[in-house]
This record gives C-alpha cells, structure tokens and sequence, in this order.
C-alpha cells in the first residue's frame, strides 16, 4: 500500500465519514431525549437533498419559474444551504407533531413510536417516488469544481468544504450542547426524564429543538451529498441512512461523540475496503466489523450501561 | 366441543381455502394470494415471539426468511429440477413431492442455525443495540448471497417453478398452497402451546425484567437461544415456501422492506396476541392486494393508513390480548389459554 493511495482514501473517507456523522448525529440526539429509534430521519436526509435540488435550481434559474435577476455565486450557496436547512427542519418538526407526540401523550409503548416512524420514512420515500418519479436527478452544480493537486495526490475544493463544514457544524452542536440552557436540558432529559418537568422546563419544546437541530444536520448532509455525488434518487434515504443509524448505534446510541466516531469508523472502513478488496465485499466487511464491536461492547464504543433496578 | 373446536376451525379453513383451489374454483392469482395470507401469518406468528413476547427488538427478521428461501430452492432444484445453475437434475422428477417437505424443514433447520449469529450475542447485548445486530445480520445476509455468483449472486435464483409443476405432474394438487396450510396449522400449534408452557412464562419473565427472571432461576440463555431458533426456524420454513410461491429469490426481495412488513404486521396485531398476528397478517396481505390499481401510491397509502391505525389504536389491533379474552362469549367454544395452563398444572 503506498501512502498516496493510503492518503487519498484518507481524504475520501473523511468526506463519506462526515455525511455518516451528520446524519448518525441526528440518530443519536433524538434517542438521547426521546428513546425513539427515529426511522425516519434517513428519509429527512433524502427530503434535505431533494429541497436543496428545488432551491438550488430556482436560484440558480434553471428552473421553469423564473427569478428577474441573477444571484451572483457567492450568496447561492449560503442561501440554498440556510433555506433547505429551515425546510428541512420544518419538515422533522411536523412529522413529531403529528405522529410522534399524539402517541407519545397516549402513553404507546416506545416500540409502536418506532413503527410510526418506520411508516413514516416509507411514506416519504414512496411519496417521493409517486410524486417526482423513478427517474434519477442530477442535482445542481452550486460551484465549480476545482482540483487542486499536491504532489500525486489530488484534492477537490467540494471534499474540503464537505469536510470543513461538518467539522464548524459538529463544533457548533458540541457548544450547543454543552453550553447552551437549551442543550443543558436535553442533556437532563437524557439523564432523567421525570425530574425534567418538575424544574420547569417545557419537555415538549426540547424535543421540538432537538428534531429542528437533527434534522436540520441532515440537510446540511443533504445538500453536501447532493453536491459532491450529485445523483439523487429516492432511495438515498434508506440507502445511507440505515448505514448511518448503525454507524449511531455501535458509537453508543445517545452520545454525541459516538455518533460522530461511529460515522467516521464506518466511512472509514467502508473506503478501505472498496479500495483493497472487491466492492461487494464491503457491506459484507464492514457490517461483521460492526456486529464484532458491539458483541465486545454491547453498549457501543461511548455508550453507558444504564443501571436498573430490581 | 371444546376439545374439537380447534379441529374444526382448521377444517373449515381448510375448506374456504385450500380444497376449492384444489377443485379448480379459485383462480390462480387467488390461488397466489391465499398462499401469500398463509406465509405471512407464519412470519408474523413467529416474528410475534421474538418482538411481543420476549421483548428483544428484531428488525432484520427477513434475513433468516431468505435463508430459507434459499436453502430450500437450492436443495428441490438441484435435486429435481433440471437449471442453468447446476445442470441436470439428479433425482427423477418422481421424487420432488418428498423433496419438496424435506427440503421445506432443512431451510427452517438452516436459518435456526444462522439465527445463532444473533441469539449468541444476545446474552449480552441487549434492546436497542441487539437490533443493530440483527439489522447488522441482515445487511450481511444481502451481501453473502450477492458474493456468492453459483447462486447468482445478486441477480438472484430461479427454477422453482420447474420443482412445483413437477409436484403437480406427479398428482394434481396445489401442492404449495397445501404444505403452507400444514405449516401454518403448525406453526400456530407449536407457537400457542410453547408461550402458554413453562419456557413461554419464562420468555415473559425475560421480557418484564430480564434480571428478576434469572433471580427466579429462569434460564435465560437457554431460553433466548431456544426462543430465537424456534422463531427463525419458523421464519425459515415461511421463506422457504415464498420462494416456492413466487419460483424466484433474490437478496434485495429479503432485505429492509421485507423486514419492515413483517414488523408491521406484527405490531398492528399487537405485541404479544398470536391472534392479533393472524389477523393483521390476513388484513395487511389483502389490504397490500386490494390497493394495487394505486399503483405507486399504494405504498404511500398503506403507511398512511398504518399511521391513522396507530393514532387510534396505540397498542395495536388486539394489544397483548387474544380473541377469547375480547370476545368472552366465545370461551363456550374455545379453549383459552389460561385454561391450557391450569389443566396442564392440574395434571403435573
């Protein structure tokens, strides 16, 4: 193995790791409130990415409706990204407030919580399949791609935005988190959820922040995706977005750093392999991998046993 | 009566079902259908014991469905059906109604046996992280089958139909349809009495509290690896007969979607209620039939519909009852569970 592939690879898994992560951190942050499986949140990275395609080529004027003026490049990208994040975001929300929460006041087991969110992801992939077709898209070029080369190896400005980007927004959700009243209380609500209420803070609010703070990195993810492989089709949802659940799961389902973790190891071992061994055996690898790690450590790599009581 | 009811249950079944196809009077998509109701009440049966009645959360079930789906298509077309994949068949065609059992029971013997790869890790892991492995099993199902190119790999495997005319050149019969019956009477049978038994209340116990049920000497381990082959064997037989349904596998059909199907049905009958099983499996495949001029939107329709069901109904169909304990008149008729048990502790 010479260590130009070596650091090439290096470079494609940072970025296949970093959309890994931005969706396996939704995962993670609304079991960590909710302890809710959200099977849907693969599909709201699939919505993400469809939303920044409809924003992308509006703004873009490529679209059948039309703007008076050209935006000038530099303001397309922001926009798009802030609007498909807002949408996206909207998007999560609702599905809580009209699936999860009427059921959750009903007191259903947390197991019927998770088959309404299984249907959900099947609604959305299906309704996106009904409404816009089988036919793939491509998704719009925000900016010119650009291939920098240092010595043999070459390096895109998409890879080292995608990559940037996930490492400002994961910095951004640690300070949240850890600093922030709003990230004090999820983190309580993880902790104990009875005590919560009775300090005054609104249950039903936090968890409305942390689905428009989950999905809201999945559309980041999106819009990433749909940059740097610019195909869309509606099964991307499933496709990544189971990877990334388990990829939530083996970090430790709930922490934050495991997810992040989880999705790099996954990208990581999902690269390597396509690169040294034939590409059908990379599922075949990285999942024995996988099922390895959590049968040494059943509760993932940062995961805490929870204590119960007899 | 009550000891015959059951009997005469299975027999009238039999007769709405089975014995017009046999006749002719069904038309071959009924036919298909009708087959389809029966390997979906095994699956959500079997599926119901590992999710409602242990409590572990299994979401890659159809990984040991396609197992198998496979063993057993692999076994009747090399054995009685002339294919592209292993030339010349090497029995005469005579012999594809005895194969066709056995081969049937190797498949649920074969996915007991890979079920291990969950049931094992299963004494440690536990809840949310013992789904991973079994969703983990079953992307690593999909990828075996697709690396494997004899089999076809991931273009999938064919010839059943071959094995299932030759059934009926030998005597005419809808031989498919009748062996899923059988199997589905015995999958209801073997199913009923294991939870109503010792080993059911100790899966119960695991499911309440899993360390209270060790302290009150059940032997978890045990159980779970007896639970989880039993339900994956279960699954297994039910594969092997969709293959035989539908003469053709492929790794994509025994993947998420499927997995998600059977869940569905599962919960939309109720956690632990084989007879909300039964009827969610029934309702669910004829709704599935019944939406098909939707085309695509059938499957927009469907969850849908599931969600609405849930708002409704939070617990599922039936919750955690059975049919006797919401229609008490029908105790005149049927044996209920509980008296299963107390006549069982009677004769100790």
């Amino acid at each position: 193995m010479s260590l130009d592939i070596f650091l090439q690879n290096f470079l494609n898994a940072m970025q296949w790791g970093s959309f890994l992560a931005l969706i396996a951190v939704g995962y993670t942050m609304v079991y960590g409130v909710l302890l809710l499986i959200n099977f849907a949140h693969g599909d709201i990275f699939m919505v993400g990415a469809y939303v920044g395609y409809f924003i992308g080529t509006f703004l873009l004027n490529k679209f059948a409706v039309k703007l008076p003026f050209d935006l000038p490049t530099w303001l397309i990208i922001p926009i798009t990204i802030m609007l498909t994040m807002a949408i996206t975001a909207l998007v999560g929300v609702t599905i809580e407030r009209i699936a999860y929460r009427p059921l959750r006041n009903r007191g259903a087991h947390r197991l019927y919580l998770v088959i309404t969110a299984l249907m959900f992801g099947l609604l959305l992939e299906y309704g996106n399949l009904a409404l816009l077709g089988a036919s793939d898209r491509q998704f719009p070029t925000l900016f010119e791609k650009e291939i920098y080369t240092i010595g043999n190896l070459s390096v895109t400005n998409v890879k080292i935005i995608v990559i940037l980007l996930s490492f400002l927004l994961m910095g951004a959700l640690w300070f949240v988190v850890q600093k922030t009243k709003w990230g004090m209380a999820m983190r309580a609500i993880s902790y104990d959820r009875l005590a919560v209420p009775l300090m005054g803070i609104s249950v039903d609010s936090i968890i409305v922040a942390t689905f428009v703070i989950g999905s809201s990195m999945a559309a980041v993810a999106g819009v990433m995706y749909g940059t740097a492989f610019p195909i869309l089709s509606f099964d991307m949802g499933m496709l990544v977005g189971w990877q990334a659940f388990i990829a939530a799961v083996v970090g430790g389902i709930g922490s934050i750093r495991g997810a992040m973790l989880g999705g790099y190891i996954m990208g990581f071992i999902q690269i390597y392999v396509a690169a040294f061994l034939p590409s059908t055996f990379r599922d075949l690898i990285t999942f024995s991998i996988f099922l390895l790690i959590l049968v040494v450590r059943p509760t993932g790599i940062f995961g805490v046993a929870r204590r119960t009581k007899v | 009566m009550k000891r015959y009811s059951m009997w005469l249950l299975g027999g009238l079944v039999f007769l709405i079902t089975v014995l017009p196809s046999w006749l002719g009077i069904y038309s071959t998509y009924v036919q298909f259908i009708l087959t389809l109701v029966g390997i979906n009440v095994i699956l959500a049966v079997s599926l119901n014991l590992i999710n409602g009645y242990m409590g572990e959360f299994s979401v890659g079930h159809a990984a040991f469905m396609g197992v198998g789906a496979y063993i057993s298509s692999i076994i009747t077309v090399r054995l009685v059906a002339d294919s592209s994949f292993f030339g010349d068949a090497l029995l005469s065609p005579i012999w594809s109604i005895l194969v066709f059992p056995v081969s049937l029971i190797l498949g649920g013997i074969a996915a007991a046996l890979f079920s291990l790869l969950v049931a094992i890790p299963s004494f440690r892991t536990r809840g949310d992280y013992l789904a991973i492995i079994t969703l983990a099993v079953n992307f690593i199902f999909k990828s075996v089958i697709e690396n494997i190119d004899v089999i076809g790999g991931p273009r999938g495997f064919m010839g059943m139909g071959k094995v299932v005319k030759a059934m009926d050149d030998v005597f005419a019969m809808p031989w498919v349809m009748v062996w899923t019956f059988i199997s589905v009477v015995l999958t209801i049978y073997i199913v009923r009495n294991y939870v109503t038994s010792t080993m059911g209340k100790g899966i119960v116990a695991i499911r309440e509290d899993e360390i209270a049920a060790e302290l009150m000497t059940v032997n978890t381990r045990r159980l779970k690896v007896i639970t989880f082959m039993l339900s994956c064997g279960l699954a297994g037989l039910a594969g092997g007969l969709h293959g035989h349904t539908l003469s053709y596998v492929n790794p994509s059909g025994y993947f998420i979607l499927q997995s998600t199907i059977m869940l569905v049905m599962v919960y939309l009958g109720g956690m632990g209620s084989i007879s909300g099983s039964v009827i969610s499996a029934v309702g669910f495949t004829i709704l599935l039939e019944l939406l098909r001029p939707l085309g695509l939107f059938r499957w927009v329709a469907t969850p849908l519909l599931l969600i609405l069901i849930m708002l409704f109904r939070p617990t599922g169909i039936m919750g955690n009852r059975e049919l006797l304990d919401v229609f008490p008149k029908l105790r005149k008729y049927f044996t209920s569970s509980e008296e299963v048990i107390t006549h069982a502790n009677a004769t100790d």
